[in-house]
């Protein structure tokens, strides 16, 4: 029994260290994109890694989840006769939670793993420690750029899986099912308002950060080589993944309660 | 050095490095002291005593595992000691934050063992990496001084290769020509010629020689090679223990009578009593 408490107390222990170094990370990031050197050739080169780079990814996630959403909405919808109600139900939660979630977990994945992989193998190489050597801070040239370009990349990356979700749904629907266009789409319109897409992008901004902290925190803190590299990399996916589900969960009761669905119109 | 040495030693180097280690006998460049460090529960370091004069070249020899990495990371900050003191030209390095160590660092270039090449760059681009974040942007200066950084360690045809299409010598010797580009005042070497052939071993002592003459450059070496000892080292340190077992010239650690030092210097195991 002692032993289970000592074991219970030891995993919420390093939880709580671990909450508390990725804050702290947070913490330096912030500091150093104000009182640092921001190298804008790295940021050009992240975003073109994170944005350029997902936009496969980002399409087919956003097309086919808009798709599939609306052909299931379409089913249920028209036993009562609301076709063309699918529009409106689709592009609120495209909006507001799939376009976000889903995108923020494929980047995750994506970039994440990516972003973890490489700083972790420069640790364990002693690359770290050669630019700590050169007098280079290496939040300032590792983790600043990739925050910048994934904070930057990530609304606009959910904005374009928005975009692809509705073109999507409204071929499934009025190209496959034969709902008439001109109502789908003043549906889409009529019940879509811009703090809708807003609450999308915002989520996609705090989960660019919720990913980039855990991605680079997992990096940087690699040992024990190869197998040390790899461990932070699936805790990089896995963590960051985790988190984003519980931000969202957190994120959508303030940002509903700031801009309550329902209540408009 | 006695006679018996006299094939490892470069007349010319004896004669050129020592006017610079005398110069400025009674200033030091690192001030060691009490330097304690333990890691996963065991004792590395147990009370570090060493100072490094300004212009010399102290090599530091001990068997594998006895810290000498582990203290050459501490003259640099990048590892931080549980206690003790390190002074770099007066001024106290524990303590001290990331950011408040960067003047400091951009007085002394590294070579690490395995080099610690950036992979994601060139050849040229890894030399140029420490002129570029001095601010220096000018592409035909940086070419020049990359050029000749990489002669030096006679490399230059090898500039737009990445690293992994190099051997682990060539690394060693790319990660040199980076150390010694920004011109700084001390250079620190960890194993800088291990796994490497003996010319090109040799033309590496050279160069750290060479770097003692010309700009009076303060190095420590850290390294199993005894030839490497007796050809470049004004003063010799014997890391045993944690500590500093042995601190001479070469002369007095071929001539020392101690069976430590004399079993690390013969490379045979020590003879129980």
């Amino acid at each position: 029994m002692g032993r289970l408490f000592e074991m219970l107390g030891s995993m919420v222990t390093r939880f709580i260290r671990y909450q508390g170094e990725v804050a702290l990370l947070l913490v330096e990031t912030v500091k150093a994109l104000f009182l640092g050197k921001v190298r804008w050739g790295l940021v050009g080169k992240q975003v073109v890694a994170i944005g350029f780079g997902s936009q496969l990814v980002v399409i087919v996630t956003g097309a086919f989840t808009g798709a599939v959403f609306a052909a299931q909405s379409y089913f249920k919808f028209s036993e009562f006769g609301m076709e063309s109600a699918v529009g409106a139900v689709v592009s609120i939660s495209m909006c507001r939670e799939l376009g976000p979630v889903l995108t923020g977990l494929m980047v995750a994945g994506r970039v994440g793993a990516s972003m973890a992989a490489e700083i972790g193998t420069m640790k364990v190489t002693e690359q770290i420690d050669a630019l700590r050597a050169m007098g280079v801070h290496p939040i300032d040239y590792l983790v600043v750029p990739r925050t910048i370009a994934i904070m930057v990349s990530m609304p606009l990356l959910v904005a374009e899986a928005i975009g692809f979700g509705m073109v999507a749904s409204h071929l499934t629907v009025v190209n496959g099912f034969g709902v008439p266009g001109t109502w789908y789409d003043h549906h889409v319109v009529e019940h879509t308002e811009l703090i809708d897409i807003s609450i999308g992008m915002i989520k996609g901004f705090v989960f660019s950060v919720v990913i980039v902290m855990i991605s680079c925190h997992e990096g940087l803190t690699a040992k024990n080589g190869a197998v040390g590299v790899g461990k932070g990399t699936t805790a990089a996916v896995v963590i960051s993944s985790l988190a984003l589900l519980v931000f969202n969960f957190f994120l959508t009761l303030i940002l509903n309660y700031m801009s309550p669905l329902g209540t408009s119109g | 050095m006695s006679s018996d040495s006299s094939t490892f030693i470069e007349t010319e180097s004896l004669e050129t490095k020592r006017p610079c280690a005398q110069e400025s006998e009674s200033k030091c460049f690192f001030e060691v002291k009490d330097l304690k460090k333990a890691i996963g529960g065991q004792k590395i370091l147990r009370g570090v005593d060493l100072n490094i004069r300004r212009g010399e070249t102290m090599v530091v020899i001990g068997r594998s595992g006895e810290g000498k990495s582990v203290f050459l990371k501490h003259l640099i900050g990048l590892m931080s000691p549980d206690a003790g003191s390190i002074k770099v030209e007066g001024q106290e390095l524990v303590g001290l934050r990331e950011r408040q160590m960067r003047d400091i660092r951009r007085k002394v270039g590294i070579l690490f063992q395995d080099g610690a090449l950036f992979d994601s760059m060139t050849v040229a681009e890894n030399v140029a990496f420490p002129l570029m974040e001095m601010g220096i942007k000018n592409r035909e200066e940086l070419l020049e001084r990359v050029g000749q950084a990489l002669d030096k360690v006679e490399l230059a045809e090898h500039m737009a290769k990445m690293p992994i299409n190099i051997s682990g010598g060539m690394r060693k010797r790319v990660s040199l020509a980076r150390a010694i580009i920004g011109e700084p005042q001390c250079i620190l070497y960890d194993e800088p010629t291990s796994g490497l052939d003996p010319v090109v071993s040799e033309s590496i002592d050279r160069l750290i020689l060479r770097m003692q003459k010309n700009l009076c450059v303060t190095s420590l070496v850290v390294t199993h090679d005894m030839n490497s000892v007796f050809r470049i080292a004004d003063r010799v340190a014997y890391l045993r223990e944690g500590k500093i077992h042995f601190l001479g010239t070469p002369e007095e650690l071929r001539d020392s009578q101690d069976r430590y030092v004399r079993s690390f210097v013969e490379g045979r195991q020590v003879e129980e009593e």
